[in-house]
């Protein structure tokens, strides 16, 4: 479009950098979230108490699976990345 | 995937034969060009060991990985990604310079310019684009040999200098989504698990910038070496790099990324933000994403502003993060300074070597250089900055205070 920028690639780096950069640590975090107790007990107060508390309170199946299926997305999303410098050669 | 990489590392077999296949095609230049690629290889060196921070810097600040094993991880992650991708290797040598204008000792004292300004800049601490530094001193050069018009200004613009502008701020962006985005996520988690699971994260994101340094950086070289082959005729004009240049660059880039510029580490990883391990991975992962992200696209960015861009975010991204704006700001007008000051090394080197001419004129400036470098490594040594004392409190300077104890009191 434009000799100077080429705005089609702009974008594209702009909206796919998001997705990408800043929604696979998002998604990395909310694996993380899942897999770490709920509710009020890990309240910022006390910090000893906190690592207490995530001591006792397991995460249970379903929290343990959507974890692993945000970890596994996220590990995905890295191959693909990989794969595609290696195919766009 | 694998067998796609077997392929790639099928060639050193023939790695001999390529060499034993030289004699007959070169030159009376054969000295003036075995300078060349050894000042190449040597610009690939400092290229490797002046951006070990980009990939590594927060995840050694974070402890996410300890100082020698992160430099011997992005090191061998170089090393691979050099023989991933060659898509960017040609952008280096077209479209910036008239290409049929190329000499030898144009390209000699191009790297010339680069590698001083490496050397100034690692010794600084600052960490400033490599990419650039090469660049500078090759259009530098170009100027002294035949003037303005050797250069193609528009592509310098478009391909360079725009991309420049753009590329750390939308890395920081990014960065910045990223790290407001995670923070949000885990309130609630504890301090112990967070730090802990982003640490283990960090290790993946900064192995993907140091694959993506190795795809992108290592292949400049790359190009470099070819526009000299080319120059010098020992290879057709539209040739791709021949096996020996791919191998010898991606060591030597993996070299000086083992060796570590612990000085800009220690700026980048220490000086800039006060990080933490979830805004070290939305700033690696920004990183990351942006530079392959842009090399797909055909931009060989500087992987440093990226690196540096998204350092920046993830200190913005937070509240309350202590962003030191001085110390970015110099590394700024380092970054401005790059390109002419490169290109005025570039060009004096070129004129020296062209006023004494000859094998000797470049022999004199490879001797020269090689005394400025002797010159940076012991300038350096005075205040070491080591895998030891990359993480000290930082103290307004690159180089660590000398009695640590005192300074934190």
């Amino acid at each position: 479009m434009n000799s100077w920028i080429n705005l089609n690639a702009l974008w594209k780096i702009v909206v796919i950098g998001l997705l990408a950069g800043a929604g696979l640590p998002a998604l990395f975090a909310v694996g993380l979230r899942a897999l770490s107790p709920r509710g009020g007990a890990s309240g910022s107060a006390d910090p000893g108490g906190s690592a207490e508390a995530s001591a006792e309170a397991q995460p249970d199946l379903l929290q343990k699976v959507a974890a692993g299926i945000c970890f596994l997305a996220v590990l995905a999303a890295m191959g693909w990345g990989v794969y595609s410098i290696v195919h766009n050669s | 995937m694998n067998r796609s990489r077997r392929r790639h590392l099928c060639p050193p077999i023939t790695f001999p034969q390529a060499i034993c296949g030289y004699p007959p095609t070169v030159t009376g230049n054969s000295v003036l060009l075995a300078l060349v690629v050894a000042t190449a290889l040597g610009f690939d060196f400092t290229n490797g060991f002046h951006d070990t921070g980009n990939a590594m810097a927060t995840s050694i600040a974070t402890g996410a990985l300890p100082p020698r094993i992160a430099v011997a991880v992005s090191s061998v992650l170089n090393l691979v990604g050099a023989f991933l991708s060659f898509s960017v290797a040609a952008t280096i040598a077209s479209g910036l310079v008239q290409t049929h204008l190329v000499t030898l000792t144009m390209v000699f004292a191009g790297l010339t310019g680069g590698i001083l300004w490496n050397l100034a800049t690692w010794y600084l601490g600052l960490p400033s684009s490599s990419s650039h530094a090469l660049i500078g001193g090759v259009v530098g050069a170009a100027i002294a040999s035949a003037g303005g018009h050797a250069v193609q200004w528009h592509g310098i613009t478009s391909k360079v200098i725009l991309p420049a502008i753009l590329s750390p701020v939308i890395a920081g962006m990014v960065a910045a989504v990223g790290t407001f985005l995670v923070y949000r996520i885990t309130r609630g988690v504890p301090d112990g698990v967070r730090g802990r699971g982003f640490r283990l994260g960090q290790i993946g994101s900064a192995s993907m910038v140091s694959l993506a340094h190795g795809t992108n950086d290592a292949q400049k070289t790359m190009g470099v070496i070819t526009l000299a082959l080319i120059a010098n005729n020992s290879i057709g004009a539209h040739a791709k790099a021949p096996t020996w240049v791919i191998i010898s660059c991606a060591l030597a880039i993996s070299l000086g990324t083992y060796v570590g510029g612990w000085r800009v580490i220690r700026t980048l990883g220490k000086g800039l933000v006060e990080i933490e391990s979830p805004q070290g991975m939305a700033a690696e992962s920004s990183s990351a994403a942006v530079i392959l992200l842009s090399s797909s696209f055909g931009y060989s960015l500087s992987t440093t502003h990226v690196a540096t861009g998204s350092i920046l975010g993830s200190g913005v991204g937070k509240k309350g993060a202590e962003v030191r704006w001085s110390v970015a700001g110099r590394m700024a007008f380092a970054w401005v300074l790059t390109l002419p000051a490169a290109g005025l090394v570039g060009a004096l080197a070129y004129a020296t070597a062209h006023g004494i001419g000859g094998t000797a004129g470049t022999s004199t400036i490879f001797v020269v250089l090689a005394a400025c470098a002797t010159g940076f490594y012991l300038a350096s040594r005075r205040t070491a900055v080591t895998a030891s004392n990359v993480n000290s409190q930082w103290s307004g300077s690159v180089a660590p205070a000398a009695v640590p104890a005192g300074a934190a009191a």
